[in-house]
């Protein structure tokens, strides 16, 4: 059934067009509503202004005169549903050719459906703050529950795993250390080499004024074996690979692939979690140790070319004065950070939802809390060796 | 040489990404105030086509006169006064994730039609309830409505700026068959109502047949036929045989024989 009724020139040409008109003109039997010209959007603000002012005389009109409408569309139908009550709007639609009829029936039952205008906006109120702290701190402590019961999880599933050799997932453990460790490696050396450089000409500029350049070199050993080192290459992985992780499952969360495996009777724990925390495990300590060397290194450059002090003197002096035990305390803080990471990273994947806006917040999040988590557990760690005398 | 009654026609259009040529030579008529059903199999350039007219996608070659103006020589500005006269429905729905429906469906009437805020929020009101949505569906995000509601209300905000042509990309895709059918209803009422011209790139055939004018197969880089239902069925192509008289086709139409 082809469509042969041609169609009404809605806006022949939009520029020359003439205003929509709503007048009330008296006549010998009362007054008249004549409505004229284009009533479309493009006139919608001055019809506006002409529908409110008549919308209570228009009730009075003897007559709807709707000869003169050049154009219409859904904006000055709808206009029109507001202008006239049932009885003269059904005056003017058996006025009117069927086409147009017929657009202004269609907008009648839509304005006879649609809502009491835009929804009200909730005001702000100065509770609002409160509510809103509220909010947050139970979102905080959701999330500190939720990563404790993923560490849970994911010891059990670590316990249960492997006693097994059969079910441990080598092909997946290596290529996370590969991207989680071999690749993190260029940008820690190179990023430690820098901040190295720099903690040795704070030192060569602080310790100058005291006769003490010298002692350059114990700051940069202390401080790169101790905290710097560990904590350059977990903010690092942090970064790199908590983003990584939050956006890997994330996007399998928001592709039903977790439920898939779920549904396939596996574990989203042993298959997803595991091999990524065990393989950040093994790969922070090491990228601490290139992270450290490679601090020293930059300290060691500084020294050579401000202090005349030789690189064999730096490591001598490094072997005499630093204690094995500095270097064991920075490396020991290495897997922590790395479960840590990793397990945050994980959490925040598996509470995507199925967007792709929710999977770039989680990723964020992941990062923001992981540098957080990081730096707390440092600084309580720093807090606990002084106590301790180490 | 352009016929006045013809809402888009494109001539000779070439569209190639690096090495696969999509279209080649294509010519295309649509006229005013039909529905046009696009059909093709997978792969043969059917949304490529709606980008390229629409002015998503340059083609290599060819020229595409809309409303009797060549978009291809048309400065900018003039260029996106005549694309104001299109509302696109991407498959999606493409709506802003920020916004709610109501912000979604006003945000053309500001920034097109200048209208105020509330003034447009209001319109809105009305394009949403012309698209079937209840009048609570405003206030939602697009992430709280279901693929149907979502569906609508992307028409809705198509519908923004009273838009000559309507461009569908596979609007039934993904909706049940109920939904699928007022969906369809919907379409033929608006365009019987608001004189719509409509290029519509489906797969569902009780699409085409409940609502279309004319169908087009894209085959082999180019327009097949270009024709009604009856004469695209009777065409003596393996892929269109297949299409129309497979079972599918068959149960399609057996039903809207019943139907009608």
């Amino acid at each position: 059934m082809p469509h042969a009724s041609p169609v009404p020139p809605r806006a022949a040409d939009p520029a020359v067009e003439p205003p929509g008109t709503a007048d009330l003109a008296p006549s010998p039997d009362g007054r008249v509503l004549r409505i004229g010209g284009a009533w479309t959007l493009r006139h919608h603000a001055a019809l506006r202004v002409r529908v409110e002012a008549l919308r209570a005389p228009a009730r009075e009109a003897v007559r709807v005169d709707a000869s003169a409408l050049d154009a219409l569309d859904t904006a000055g139908a709808g206009l029109l549903c507001e202008l006239l009550d049932g009885p003269r709007l059904e005056a003017v639609l058996a006025a009117l050719p069927p086409e147009r009829a017929a657009l202004l029936r269609t907008v009648r039952e839509a304005h006879a459906r649609r809502g009491d205008g835009p929804p009200a906006r909730r005001g702000y109120e100065p509770g609002d703050v409160l509510a809103h702290i509220g909010r947050t701190t139970l979102a905080f402590r959701d999330h500190v529950v939720g990563v404790c019961g993923l560490l849970g999880l994911t010891l059990e599933t670590l316990a249960r795993v492997l006693p097994r050799p059969g079910r441990w997932r080598v092909t997946s453990l290596l290529v996370h250390l590969e991207q989680t460790g071999l690749d993190a490696v260029p940008i820690v050396a190179l990023l430690t080499f820098l901040v190295g450089a720099v903690v040795a000409f704070l030192g060569a500029t602080v310790l100058a004024s005291f006769g003490a350049s010298v002692y350059t070199i114990d700051l940069v050993a202390y401080s790169f074996l101790r905290e710097f080192g560990v904590l350059l290459a977990a903010i690092l992985v942090a970064g790199r690979t908590a983003s990584a992780f939050a956006a890997q499952i994330g996007s399998m969360r928001a592709n039903e692939e977790v439920d898939a495996i779920r549904v396939l009777g596996l574990s989203p724990v042993e298959l997803l979690v595991l091999p990524r925390a065990l393989a950040l495990v093994v790969a922070l300590p090491i990228l601490t140790v290139v992270a450290m060397a490679s601090g020293l290194v930059g300290g060691m450059l500084v020294c050579a070319l401000k202090l005349d002090l030789s690189p064999a003197m730096f490591l001598a002096t490094v072997e005499n004065n630093v204690a094995l035990r500095h270097f064991l305390i920075g490396l020991a803080k290495a897997p922590v950070f790395a479960f840590l990471i990793a397990l945050i990273g994980c959490h925040e994947g598996f509470r995507a939802a199925g967007s792709a806006q929710s999977v770039g917040e989680r990723t964020t999040s992941a990062v923001v809390q992981s540098l957080f988590a990081v730096i707390v557990v440092d600084a309580v760690a720093a807090l606990f060796c002084m106590e301790m005398g180490w | 040489m352009s016929a006045p009654d013809n809402a888009i026609e494109v001539r000779g259009l070439v569209n190639r990404f690096g090495a696969q040529v999509v279209h080649e030579g294509l010519d295309l008529d649509v006229r005013r105030g039909e529905i046009l059903g696009v059909v093709g199999g997978s792969g043969t350039g059917k949304s490529v086509l709606l980008r390229t007219i629409v002015g998503l996608n340059r083609p290599a070659a060819g020229t595409i006169r809309v409303l009797g103006a060549d978009l291809g020589a048309l400065p900018p500005e003039a260029r996106s006064r005549v694309e104001r006269r299109f509302g696109v429905l991407f498959q999606q729905g493409a709506l802003f994730s920020s916004l709610t429906v109501t912000e979604n469906v006003a945000l053309p009437l500001i920034e097109h039609a200048g209208l105020r805020r509330a003034e447009a929020e209001r319109l809105a009101g009305l394009k949403i309830a012309l698209a079937g949505l209840p009048p609570e569906a405003g206030a939602k995000y697009p992430s709280d409505l279901s693929g149907g509601m979502v569906k609508r209300a992307a028409l809705a905000r198509a519908l923004a700026l009273d838009p000559d042509i309507l461009f569908l990309d596979e609007p039934t895709a993904g909706l049940d068959p109920i939904g699928a059918a007022a969906f369809d209803r919907l379409i033929a009422t608006l365009r019987d109502a608001l004189g719509l011209t409509v290029f519509l790139v489906t797969h569902d055939l009780d699409t085409l047949y409940a609502i279309t004018d004319r169908v087009a197969v894209l085959s082999r880089r180019r327009v097949l036929i270009n024709a009604d239902l009856a004469t695209v069925a009777a065409c003596d192509d393996a892929w269109v045989r297949e299409y129309f008289l497979g079972p599918r086709g068959r149960a399609a139409a057996a039903t809207h024989k019943e139907g009608s």
